[in-house]
């Protein structure tokens, strides 16, 4: 399933044809669906060579193209081996995952210069991200046979240098550092005892991956465990000793597609474009069975039998992911009521209809359910994965929606879950405790909007009971304030991104002014919504970064954090406070942010403004909010 | 498969894996004769030439490799063998 990427459709036929028709339009400036057709190629399992010209194409596009739905990212590689081979892949691979990426490779065997001399021609081309391999061949962990002592300074050795890269990429990469975990050989030395041996090259590796796996826990770099992907597929298969010494290459070229995706999918979980909601069909799909003609009893899941225990596995799959945070939705040709009846009724069920944000069983369209699903989450279809049993409904989302995830199902539904799970969709780079909640918070989100729907705007709020917590930055909301920092692109004034440790920075740092903000409001918990910081500039408080969760729009939170940050103000003498709008591919919701807080323009720079606020005249509105300063 | 077959099959292996329109080898012809032949190339024409054929190269033989006839030589010698 792994190497040829089976989760997605087989390349087609006419590949070569679509690829030379796209050229010919992009080369003739018709970008129309260009973009879209880019991805739909991207979206099936290719091979090295389909992914080499897709690369060129995109690349082409890249450089014609003015405006794209895609996120636009510079990821430098930096490392053991072979990489101007991998470099075309990743960037074929990462429209799948709905960015547009450009590849900085350095010369080989420059790592460490590259990384820590301020001058070096990779840092100077500035990548956004930079993905460090290493390979227990360049670290020199297969050396001669060496004594138990030798062994562990061998190890402090490659941590050293990896540590040295490390400590050079963090003085000036702006968005991630990545490193891959190190594979270790196939080949034994004493056998089993090299576990416990700490010479052997075995031990050794495992030992720099637990170093690796502790300065990822620190928040130093994320980490992409190769090392894994590569016992996925098994150790023999993973190296070709004849490829590595033919040209260092480090590892089967037939794998080039598969850590591509790998890389892919975490460079779109860093950036924010992993996905969020999972939409299930029912029918076949959750349970065996047409529930409308076989009824309640009908329909096969649950112990008992091997084809209800398969179903009963994706089910639970699916509420595990729930628990992690990822929202779930139903799509489904059905009558409501015959489609709610399993959740309701069937003592086998896993999932419950509390777990599923919004259910949609109707005979609409699929594609049209699926934007329906997305508005009314308010994320986008780009957010979405879709598993349905049948290719019809699949090819007719894939057709319409070319950015929705449309994993390809295998016969039998006990493959269901890895099929679900091969394709990554739903990878993560950290995980705090208001991921676990939002999911909830989405299904709280739609019983707002019912209530909404029911009242006017102001009984609305009054009805919410809404709850604003202040605090400054600290440590225990470092990761989370880290994580909006780099995922916010809507409501996000300036977009600026920030590592986990110059957040920590931030925490103690007397010139700046920080705030995060917590809400909650009869229907739960959101968690933290909204991340502030102002530089204080003598009488001037200058705003460095103001953003906030799109789902609390439409409550007057934003009112009510301009108030707070009012009175911190007050509290200091300070008499202005600035405002600053830089537009973003995605920030255009937020253009009259400041307007409509009050703000003066002071300056418009082509589209970027700069806007201005008498504190002292500034009168504090009355809010149907409660204030709760931590 | 007679070496003309398999000439045939390298050149429409070849065409794609270099990304050209058109493509005229012989056994003769060498990688300064073929637009974007490079080392790096190089590396994928053989990957996807031993899964078109089927066959796997050993690494001398892919050293020995001097013009497409070697590469047609190895993979003759290799299906006669099955």
């Amino acid at each position: 399933m792994l190497e040829s990427l089976e989760w997605l459709l087989p390349p087609p036929v006419d590949f070569r044809q679509q690829i030379k028709e796209l050229r010919a339009a992009i080369e003739a400036g018709e970008f129309a669906r260009v973009e879209a057709r880019l991805q739909a190629l991207a979206n099936h399992g290719l091979g090295l060579t389909q992914l080499e010209q897709l690369a060129k194409t995109t690349q082409r596009y890249a450089a014609a193209a003015t405006k794209t739905d895609l996120r636009r990212v510079k990821l430098g590689l930096l490392g053991a081996g072979t990489l101007d081979v991998i470099a075309p892949a990743l960037i074929a691979t990462a429209l799948r995952h709905n960015l547009l990426l450009e590849v900085v490779l350095a010369d080989y065997g420059t790592t460490l210069q590259a990384a820590c001399n301020p001058a070096s021609e990779f840092r100077a081309q500035d990548p956004e991200f930079v993905l460090v391999s290493s390979d227990y061949r360049t670290l020199d962990l297969d050396g001669s046979f060496l004594g138990e002592e030798e062994g562990r300074s061998k190890v402090e050795f490659a941590n050293q240098t990896l540590r040295a890269t490390l400590d050079g990429l963090k003085s000036w990469v702006r968005g991630g550092i990545l490193f891959q975990t190190v594979v270790p050989p196939m080949e034994p030395l004493f056998g089993s005892l090299d576990f416990t041996q700490s010479q052997s090259c075995y031990a050794m590796v495992s030992a720099l991956n637990r170093t690796l796996g502790e300065w990822a826990r620190a928040g130093e770099l994320t980490l992409v465990d190769i090392a894994r992907a590569a016992t996925w597929v098994g150790l023999e298969n993973w190296h070709d000793p004849a490829r590595w010494h033919l040209a260092k290459m480090p590892f089967a070229m037939r794998f080039v597609p598969l850590y591509a995706d790998l890389v892919g999918r975490v460079l779109a979980a860093i950036t924010g474009k992993a996905r969020k909601c999972l939409v299930l069909d029912l029918d076949n799909t959750l349970w065996g069975g047409v529930i409308g003609d076989d009824g309640l009893e009908g329909i096969v899941l649950g112990q008992g039998s091997a084809g209800g225990e398969a179903f009963l596995d994706i089910q639970r799959l699916a509420k595990r992911l729930r628990q992690r945070g990822v929202i779930l939705a139903v799509c489904s040709k059905n009558e409501q009521d015959a489609a709610l009846r399993p959740f309701r009724e069937h003592p086998e069920m896993a999932l419950t209809e509390d777990d599923i944000a919004v259910f949609h069983a109707n005979w609409t369209d699929k594609a049209a359910n699926l934007r329906a699903i997305a508005d009314s989450l308010q994320i986008g279809v780009d957010a979405l994965v879709f598993l349905d049993d049948n290719p019809a409904e699949r090819a007719q989302v894939r057709r319409e929606l070319p950015m929705v995830a449309v994993p390809e199902l295998p016969e039998d539904p006990a493959l269901y879950p890895r099929a679900l799970m091969a394709g990554g969709w739903f990878e993560a780079v950290s995980f705090v405790e208001e991921d676990a909640k939002r999911a909830d918070d989405y299904r709280a989100q739609i019983k707002r909007k019912e209530l909404e729907s029911t009242s006017d705007v102001a009984g609305y709020l009054e009805s919410l009971q809404v709850v604003c917590t202040f605090k400054p930055f600290d440590a225990v909301s470092r990761a989370r304030i880290s994580q909006l920092v780099n995922k916010s692109n809507q409501f996000n004034l300036t977009t600026r991104r920030y590592t986990e440790a110059q957040i920590a920075t931030a925490e103690a740092d007397p010139e700046l002014y920080t705030l995060q903000v917590r809400l909650s409001d009869r229907f739960g918990d959101s968690g933290m919504i909204c991340v502030i910081i102002f530089r204080k500039d003598g009488q001037r408080w200058v705003n460095d970064t103001w953003l906030m969760s799109c789902r609390v729009l439409g409550r007057r939170v934003e009112e009510a954090v301009l108030a707070e940050v009012v009175r911190a103000a007050r509290a200091e003498g300070v008499a202005q406070l600035v405002g600053e709008f830089i537009p973003s591919a995605k920030n255009r919701m937020v253009e009259k942010h400041y307007q409509k807080l009050g703000f003066t323009l002071l300056e418009d720079k082509g589209g970027q403004t700069i806007w201005g606020l008498d504190v002292e005249a500034y009168v504090t509105p009355d809010l149907p909010i409660t204030i709760v300063r931590d | 498969m007679t070496r003309a077959e398999i000439l045939a099959k390298i050149h429409d292996v070849m065409i794609d894996v270099l990304d050209l329109d058109e493509l005229h080898i012989t056994e003769k012809t060498t990688a300064s004769d073929v637009d974007g032949w490079d080392s790096l190339s190089h590396l994928r024409l053989i990957t996807e030439t031993e899964a078109a054929f089927n066959v796997t190269f050993t690494t001398g033989e892919i050293e020995r490799f001097e013009n497409v006839g070697d590469m047609v030589a190895a993979i003759e010698t290799k299906l006669q063998n099955r």
